[in-house]
């Protein structure tokens, strides 16, 4: 391989494997094809980068999301053409929802044959557009490598999201000089970084006059590696901090002046908090629905400053008054310092009577369940393995109750650690981004907290798993039910269960076993901490942990649909002594 | 309110398919839109006249400038502007009668007749979509035979300009 400066003619091929080292790419998740053969061919002759061999295209699209989403790193994934793109189609929206770098490598079929509906032909730059950041067809192989520094450039500034790039098989077939730029500049593509100074300073005005504030963060503070400042700033004040499911980790959940996740599933204390506030501080977070509840009734008192990377967040569901646009680590970095050089100080007394309120509406104790049931509750499952990776495994959900316990009782303390489907809410996400994770952090406790049903989805990922040696421990949360939708149809259509019933679920335990991982059940509550013990202590194979849990659990809090932050519904077993 | 958007975008296959992409994935209106390379070659220039709330407008030109191969882009609706939309119009005119009443119609109207058949004209005319609405229905319903309206075009008065 020869220095990316020294040009030198070579196949497509060879500078798709040239421009990824270039890249300082580390891993790509992959599954081959006719049309990537060429590429293949060339990852083979090369030992800079290690290739993981998925079972299916989504696999490899979740997995370099977790890999991403837990290093920072870019993730990178190859698919062929055709299905190989199709299948990958919901990692990739499931990405751009919640905007993660991706890098994702499409074979198409020669340049004479698109339009020609020839073998495993799809138009993959027109199927993923909707959910891409950007995308590109690259039709001559002069233009490979520079549309490859294109792609992580876009991936990876601004707003992150996934880039897809689609690559005949002529292209890695014809040659061409190989250049790799080092940098790049695009007239049309120019993500800002810096926040306004006016705005910055008429922000810290009303931060500082605030009487009932709440800081609200999100996504954005992870994506920007904004942790350190949001701390910073959240102590500086003194207010108290509510997180979006997104967001979790970013300031230490062990804190007290965190109050909790908000939102649907969110703590009493933080959804009142949002309800009575003056001054909502939003960072890094983007108003979603299942954030704000019923737009007529969020936040009626309040004044609003939003930092955020993309201006089309900003006031798009609800009205703010002052926008900054920047990147959450600067905008901050700027917003401290300008509200140290004021020299003027939160008022105390306001926030006094302030915290005296917040803390009230925390004796609820909206979390509260019952401890003392024969039967294993889902919530005790994820304290107990809080409690015994004392807070610090990478912990990978899938979508579903099991998701909410996991954010409600995994106390996140660190960025990057939750890795789950916010926005797309994907079924199936858990165990392939859970691969990723292990593969960025191989030394670390990697754990995939997941249902019966979204297991199923991607469980052929159990093949790979085995074939790296990534000894992920999964914790099936079994209820036999497709819990959350259950749950609404309880709620909401007067129980009629209609087809969320799981029957015919396979043992497993065998299942586990025949891919040569380890597998357990566990019925009993007193059974529960000694097995969680017992896996977290395997640490060179996957533990298959099925948990037999209550039937009939419900996620409390609760808002319903149409409701606002003041009108959540709560768990009966708060009564409890 | 009606808006008028102009947008310099990169001259690549798939830019208008993005921006047309968004509009009905959000939901959006169009109901016009011209585009076509400018005098660089590697820029596109499109014109899209669109309908909405202020907050609609709002969150359109901000996806618009979201959007990776859009440059530049300027709400005309904010400031003094001209509108222009070129129509051609084959017309059936069949008696001596008919051909003086076009003819001065035409004339009236300062659009130009630009083809001459054994029974009919074409007429070419630019203005705004008013007047070309005005003319249209000047005219007998049944001596229309064909009309071709391009969409809006336009451009901001006075020195302020639109470039990459």
């Amino acid at each position: 391989m020869n220095e990316a400066n020294q040009a030198e003619m070579m196949t497509g091929a060879d500078i798709f494997v040239n421009a990824l080292i270039a890249e300082g790419v580390e891993h790509v998740f992959g599954f081959p094809g006719g049309a990537v053969l060429h590429i293949y061919d060339a990852i083979f002759k090369q030992d800079k980068f290690q290739h993981i061999l998925v079972r299916h295209e989504q696999g490899a699209v979740h997995a370099a999301d977790g890999y991403a989403r837990s290093s920072g790193k870019p993730g990178v994934a190859l698919l062929t053409s055709g299905p190989g793109a199709t299948n990958g189609i919901t990692g990739i929206a499931t990405a751009y929802l919640d905007s993660t770098p991706l890098v994702v490598f499409t074979g198409q079929v020669p340049t004479s044959l698109i339009g020609n509906d020839a073998f495993q032909e799809v138009d993959s730059v027109g199927i993923s557009r909707p959910c891409v950041k950007h995308n590109f067809l690259v039709k001559d192989v002069g233009e490979l490598a520079i549309t490859i520094k294109k792609a992580f450039y876009i991936a990876t500034t601004g707003r992150p999201g996934p880039v897809l790039v689609d690559i005949p098989k002529d292209v890695t077939a014809n040659r061409a000089l190989f250049e790799y730029p080092k940098t790049i500049e695009m007239r049309s593509y120019k993500p800002v970084v810096v926040g306004e100074s006016g705005q910055i300073r008429r922000a810290a005005e009303m931060i500082l006059s605030a009487k009932r504030p709440v800081i609200y963060s999100g996504g954005g503070v992870v994506l920007s590696n904004g942790s350190q400042e949001l701390i910073e700033f959240t102590r500086l004040l003194g207010y108290p901090i509510t997180q979006t499911l997104m967001g979790l980790g970013a300031y230490p959940a062990t804190d007290p002046q965190f109050i909790g996740m908000l939102g649907m599933h969110g703590t009493y204390e933080a959804n009142m908090a949002m309800y009575e506030c003056d001054t909502l501080i939003a960072i890094g977070a983007r108003f979603d629905d299942r954030v704000t509840g019923e737009l007529e009734k969020f936040c009626p008192d309040a004044k609003i400053v939003h930092l955020d990377i993309d201006p089309s967040s900003i006031s798009k569901n609800v009205k703010v008054d002052i926008p900054l646009v920047g990147t959450v680590d600067r905008v901050l970095q700027d917003l401290i310092q300008v509200i140290k050089e004021m020299g003027r100080k939160p008022d105390s007394d306001a926030l006094a009577t302030w915290w005296g309120q917040i803390d009230t509406w925390r004796a609820t104790d909206c979390l509260r369940y019952d401890r003392n049931n024969e039967l294993i509750k889902p919530q005790f499952v994820v304290e107990k393995l809080h409690e015994l990776t004392q807070g610090n495994a990478f912990v990978t959900s899938d979508v579903g109750q099991h998701q909410m316990f996991a954010a409600q009782f995994y106390k996140f303390n660190q960025p990057r650690h939750w890795i789950n489907s916010g926005g797309l809410g994907t079924m199936g996400f858990g165990l392939p981004a859970a691969m990723g994770v292990q593969i960025a952090h191989p030394n670390d406790t990697v754990v995939c907290i997941t249902g019966e049903g979204s297991i199923q989805m991607c469980i052929q990922e159990l093949s790979t798993c085995k074939q790296y040696d990534l000894p992920i421990k999964i914790i099936m949360l079994n209820n036999r039910y497709l819990g959350m939708v259950r749950q609404w149809q309880e709620f909401f259509y007067d129980k009629r269960y209609s087809h969320t019933y799981i029957d015919a679920l396979p043992d497993f335990m065998k299942l586990a076993d025949s891919y040569g991982h380890v597998g357990m059940r566990i019925e009993k509550p007193s059974e529960v901490e000694g097995a969680l013990k017992e896996a977290l202590a395997i640490k060179e194979s996957l533990v298959f942990m099925d948990f037999l849990i209550d039937q009939g659990e419900n996620v409390y809090p609760m808002i319903a649909a149409g409701k606002g932050h003041n009108e959540m519904l709560l768990s009966p077993e708060r009564e409890l002594a | 309110m009606r808006h008028t958007i102009s947008i310099l975008l990169e001259n690549e296959p798939g830019a208008l398919s993005r921006v047309a992409g968004l509009f009905s994935a959000r939901g959006y209106n169009i109901e016009s839109l011209t585009v076509a390379p400018t005098d660089d070659p590697s820029m596109s220039r499109m014109t899209l006249v669109t309908r909405g709330s202020d907050d609609i407008i709002e969150q359109i030109t901000k996806q618009l400038n979201k959007l990776v191969d859009v440059i530049t882009l300027l709400d005309l609706t904010e400031g003094t502007h001209i509108e222009r939309e070129l129509m051609l119009v084959k017309i059936s005119v069949s008696t001596t009668n008919q051909r003086e009443e076009i003819k001065r119609l035409v004339d009236i109207f300062r659009g130009r007749i630009i083809d001459v058949g054994d029974a009919n004209y074409t007429i070419e005319m630019t203005g705004t979509g008013d007047k070309l609405d005005a003319f249209i229905n000047a005219m007998e319903p049944s001596m229309r035979v064909e009309v071709v309206r391009s969409g809006v075009l336009g451009i901001a008065r006075g020195a302020s300009s639109l470039r990459a």
